[in-house]
């Protein structure tokens, strides 16, 4: 893949949540916890990862990061990047 | 030598605990200990069940070495399904032994380190179980507080505790926590279960007014769900404490599940350990595939069928009999109705945060939590056939 900013990520990642979470509140509450804001759930979850499997060939296992490290949008995003 | 039953369990518990205190508050390492205890325990356990033990054996001998297999080259496909295959002989054919009353290739526990083995196989499978020593395999596998009936830990975080040699006053904080989770669980079985277990009295529907039966037949469910969950929660914060005697903290399996908002909740709060398990290994395998091959038109209609599912095998796994099957099958559509209510009502959006919508939802969650348990408990059925021979 083609390298992307830190900033195209951002924005990529922060439009896919959107549209998981069926809610904007994300791109503001980029810190809190999006399972306990009930944004997010096991099947949102799993969307994610698939989402993010497609959309930048970055694999990550349902199992593989614990929630308390993938649960606000800011953590998604650092996942992401560590992977590419 | 039954766990958490027989006096002679809990005085060779009080034995080993007291070793494990010596060497940890000493600062000294306690997987060997643990290791060799465990042995000691699962001799005790089987000692008596000689077919028991040589199954088990045979199971453990397997399971390691499709594992060791598997981790030589741990994204082969072949190897991942022939593994997966061999560690779940036991527990299937001990499943389908039990309809015809036999016991194939059952043994005490073998749900449970099934359980455990899978997941170590789906981890070194997803590459995030690089390498594992025979021994801390076998220590995860066989860590007796937890053998015959959870709670389910998983490898990475139970060897990472395995292998902390914690600084003495650490190590107090675990060993107090653990002797008090011990009693607490103690209580919780052995007096409010046994205690509720005497109310305990299913009848069949009789000649009285129909309000007065109802009433009988809810007051059932009530005190067998209540009992159910002081006897279970007790045991698994027993399972708990003992672990934590021995430097492991073992996940909690209950979390207050009577106060659930709704089914969502209730799997978050009930038999955590297990629920959390299907989620990781059948709920979310059967979405990611799902969603990746594009099954189904709409990801509410994967959601849906997923829980479908996770819970019908659930159940399936209690037993094939029509009472566990129902029971699955149950929990299965409530949250799939759960979940098509929460993502498509807009009543839901506007009111879920209202004090009196949650109260609502409460109330209804617990008497469908209740009548969950009268499947479970095949009191429902018993009704329906009385109803049906008269």
């Amino acid at each position: 893949m083609a390298e992307i900013t830190h900033e195209e990520l951002e924005g990529r990642m922060l439009d896919i949540l959107e549209d998981i979470c069926e809610d904007d509140e994300v791109r503001v509450r980029r810190d809190e916890d999006l399972f306990a804001l009930g944004l997010l759930d096991s099947m949102g979850a799993i969307e994610l990862l698939v989402t993010i499997e497609e959309e930048f060939g970055v694999s990550i296992a349902p199992t593989e990061v614990e929630r308390d490290e993938m649960n606000t949008a800011n953590l998604i995003v650092h996942q992401v990047e560590i992977r590419l | 030598m039954s766990f958490y039953a027989d006096p002679s369990f809990f005085m060779l518990l009080a034995a080993a605990v007291a070793g494990a205190a010596f060497l940890g508050l000493r600062e000294r390492p306690l997987k060997r200990y643990g290791l060799v205890a465990s042995a000691a325990f699962l001799a005790c356990l089987f000692c008596k069940d000689l077919p028991g033990l040589a199954v088990a054996a045979g199971f453990t001998v397997a399971a390691t070495l499709a594992t060791r297999w598997l981790l030589a080259s741990p994204s082969s496909n072949a190897r991942f399904y022939a593994s997966v295959g061999v560690v779940l002989v036991p527990l299937l054919s001990a499943k389908v032994g039990a309809v015809f009353d036999q016991n194939l290739l059952g043994f005490a526990g073998v749900s449970y380190v099934t359980f455990k083995a899978l997941q170590v196989l789906f981890e070194v499978h997803d590459g995030i179980v690089g390498k594992m020593g025979v021994f801390d395999y076998l220590y995860f596998l066989l860590f007796f507080p937890v053998f015959t009936s959870g709670p389910i830990d998983r490898s990475r975080r139970f060897l990472e505790d395995a292998d902390a040699v914690r600084p003495r006053d650490e190590y107090a904080g675990l060993l107090a926590r653990g002797i008090l989770l011990l009693l607490a669980g103690v209580v919780y079985t052995f007096v409010v279960a046994v205690w509720l277990h005497r109310f305990y009295a299913p009848s069949a529907w009789g000649s009285g007014p129909f309000v007065a039966e109802l009433g009988g037949q809810v007051q059932t469910a009530y005190v067998y769900g209540l009992y159910l969950f002081f006897d279970f929660a007790g045991y698994s914060l027993m399972a708990m404490g003992a672990s934590y005697c021995f430097g492991i903290r073992t996940p909690r399996n209950f979390r207050a599940p009577f106060a659930s908002v709704d089914i969502k909740d209730f799997w978050n709060r009930w038999n955590i350990t297990l629920s959390f398990w299907l989620r990781d290994f059948v709920f979310m395998r059967f979405s990611r595939l799902a969603l990746r091959h594009r099954w189904f038109k709409s990801r509410l209609t994967t959601a849906c069928w997923g829980f479908v599912f996770d819970m019908a095998l659930m159940g399936a796994w209690h037993g094939l009999t029509a009472d566990y099957l129902l029971y699955g099958l149950y929990h299965g559509l409530l949250l799939a109705g759960t979940e098509a209510f929460q993502k498509k009502s807009r009543f839901y959006r506007a009111h879920k945060k209202s004090p009196l919508f949650r109260a609502a939802s409460w109330f209804v969650t617990l008497q469908l939590v209740m009548f969950g348990f009268a499947l479970f408990s095949g009191q429902v059925t018993m009704l329906v056939k009385g109803a049906f021979h008269g």
